[in-house]
């Protein structure tokens, strides 16, 4: 227990930058993700191929891999950096790479939520004459959107375990990192172990119930 | 897919064409540059230079390196996938127990083992491990808990929604000719549920596949590492491209699980032998909980 109360502060920061990649590519992934699902039932061909080859190629990669390749491909051989401040550039690198991983997660569980969209409803909308646009930002997604939030709660609380593999990134400042750290100083610890899962529990039980109970309330009556 | 799709818009008249090949082209150019903006980056930092690639031609790299990489990531996988299989059905088993103080346990441990980062636990075990029994190499064994311990947790939810999702007539109509509890479950329960279980089952093996590339943050001598790690070291400067050769084999892995489950889950929807619906996958999320997905619903658009 002690261990636990020496290194709480240096936990604490740690956690505090899973948050912040967490909070950060919740937005980016969701936004991503929804791009990705209009591509992925576009009226042109291109578009629908380009986002299935994203979505299927980016989620059979195994997260490691893509924060490494962010790091190594984009950062280091592409020459793409965020700032000159190593440990700056390679957090919005993280996020980056997490939210272009998760958005995959999003495409998919919006896609699984359209296809619950009975058919009449876009028959109708077309009937009205509204456009492709149209009918999918006033019918389609609203009524996707609201059947899979369950689902998309999932793949946010997943998205905050993840945020731990930033390591993979060279991204040596959260808290998966400076746990891993204080065990080289001190050895294994058992309760900075359940202090630090509690923490993420206290995260993640939250957004589970809070969307679980969201889905309840907002479901489509049909 | 076109099928699906051309319920949300028309056949496309002139001004549609006119916009979806304006669309295409504007599509194709974009990936044409973001190809050459990638080809220029790598040209200028020579990654084309074919010595950085004509090690991929040598034997020795694939017997040497590659192929051991790749069967330390089948053999944590398939360890993992053993002992997740076996930890899962136990505890999906104890969850449905009729005695709460097998019931309230078990929930605890899959609740909390599906809500922890997955890394973290991994940490937690490659550290105790020497502790606990002495020197020694614990890579492999602390990811291969690891991995058991989550999505063990992951399956044995898979497996109690499949129990769950056989009709309630069924188990109704076997206590009605006279089978005890264990003759209701073993006999009519488990033989519907390990149908609807199936795709469910071979999506979160993918998952447990994909997560096995954790090993490389411990130093577990898997395919990743080799790709990022031992291959580098013993040809320089090939970082990148073994990076990119190690993506291909790995991506081509799981697509080809993610098509068997697909392939199950079509199969499942249509079969007589079950009367319960197939569980929805839990999401190939990885390192992540499952989704409770919205598999079998209306069929929509």
């Amino acid at each position: 227990m002690d261990e636990l109360i020496r290194y709480a502060p240096d936990l604490a920061v740690g956690f505090l930058h899973n948050l912040q990649i967490a909070a950060l590519c919740a937005v980016f992934s969701l936004i991503l993700g929804t791009i990705l699902v209009i591509m992925r039932v576009a009226p042109t061909p291109v578009l629908r191929a380009v986002g299935t080859v994203y979505v299927n190629v980016v989620r059979n990669t195994p997260l490691t891999l893509v924060l490494a390749f962010c790091a190594l491909g984009l950062s280091d051989t592409l020459g793409l950096t965020f700032s000159d401040t190593p440990i700056t550039n390679s957090f919005w690198l993280v996020v980056l790479g997490l939210s272009a991983y998760t958005a995959t997660f999003v495409c998919e569980a919006l896609r699984s939520g359209i296809n619950t969209v009975p058919l009449g409803q876009a028959e109708a909308a077309r009937a009205i004459g509204l456009t492709f646009f149209q009918s999918l930002r006033l019918v389609i997604l609203p009524q996707a959107a609201r059947s899979v939030i369950a689902p998309l709660g999932s793949v946010m609380i997943a998205m905050t375990k993840n945020t731990t593999v930033a390591i993979a990134a060279g991204y040596l400042a959260e808290s998966a990192f400076v746990m891993r750290d204080t065990f080289d100083d001190t050895g294994v610890s058992i309760p900075i172990f359940l202090g630090l899962a509690a923490a993420f529990m206290a995260v993640t039980l939250p957004i589970g119930f809070l969307t679980g109970w969201l889905a309840k309330r907002m479901a489509v009556a049909r | 897919m076109s099928s699906q799709a051309s319920v949300l818009f028309d056949v496309p008249g002139p001004r549609a064409r006119l916009r979806n090949n304006i669309l295409t082209l504007l599509t194709v150019v974009g990936i044409l540059a973001v190809a050459y903006f990638v080809y220029v980056k790598f040209d200028e930092k020579g990654q084309w230079s074919p010595v950085l690639w004509q090690h991929f031609l040598e034997a020795k790299t694939w017997t040497d390196f590659i192929i051991p990489g790749l069967i330390g990531t089948l053999k944590a996988a398939a360890l993992g996938s053993v002992c997740a299989l076996i930890f899962g059905a136990l505890f999906g088993l104890a969850r449905l127990s009729d005695h709460w103080w097998i019931r309230i346990p078990a929930g605890v441990v899959v609740e909390f083992f599906r809500a922890i980062p997955l890394l973290l636990l991994i940490f937690f075990l490659f550290f105790l491990a020497p502790s606990v029994f002495g020197g020694g190499d614990y890579t492999l064994i602390a990811l291969v808990t690891g991995l058991t311990l989550y999505n063990g947790s992951v399956l044995a939810e898979v497996v109690r929604a499949g129990v769950l999702a056989v009709p309630k007539g069924q188990s109704e109509a076997a206590y009605a000719i006279g089978l005890r509890k264990t003759g209701v479950l073993w006999l009519i329960l488990i033989p519907q549920a390990i149908t609807a279980m199936m795709p469910a089952i071979v999506s979160q093996l993918v998952v447990l596949l994909k997560d096995t590339a954790l090993g490389y943050i411990i130093a577990y001598q898997d395919l990743l590492n080799m790709g990022f790690v031992i291959l580098p070291a013993n040809y320089f400067g090939t970082r990148v491209t073994s990076a990119i050769v190690i993506a291909i084999i790995y991506i081509g892995l799981n697509m080809a699980l993610s098509a068997l489950a697909t392939w199950l889950e079509k199969r499942s929807r249509g079969s007589s032998k079950t009367s319960a619906r197939p569980v929805a996958p839990p999401s190939a999320t990885g390192v992540g909980t499952g989704t409770t997905g919205v598999a079998g619903g209306t069929p929509g658009l």
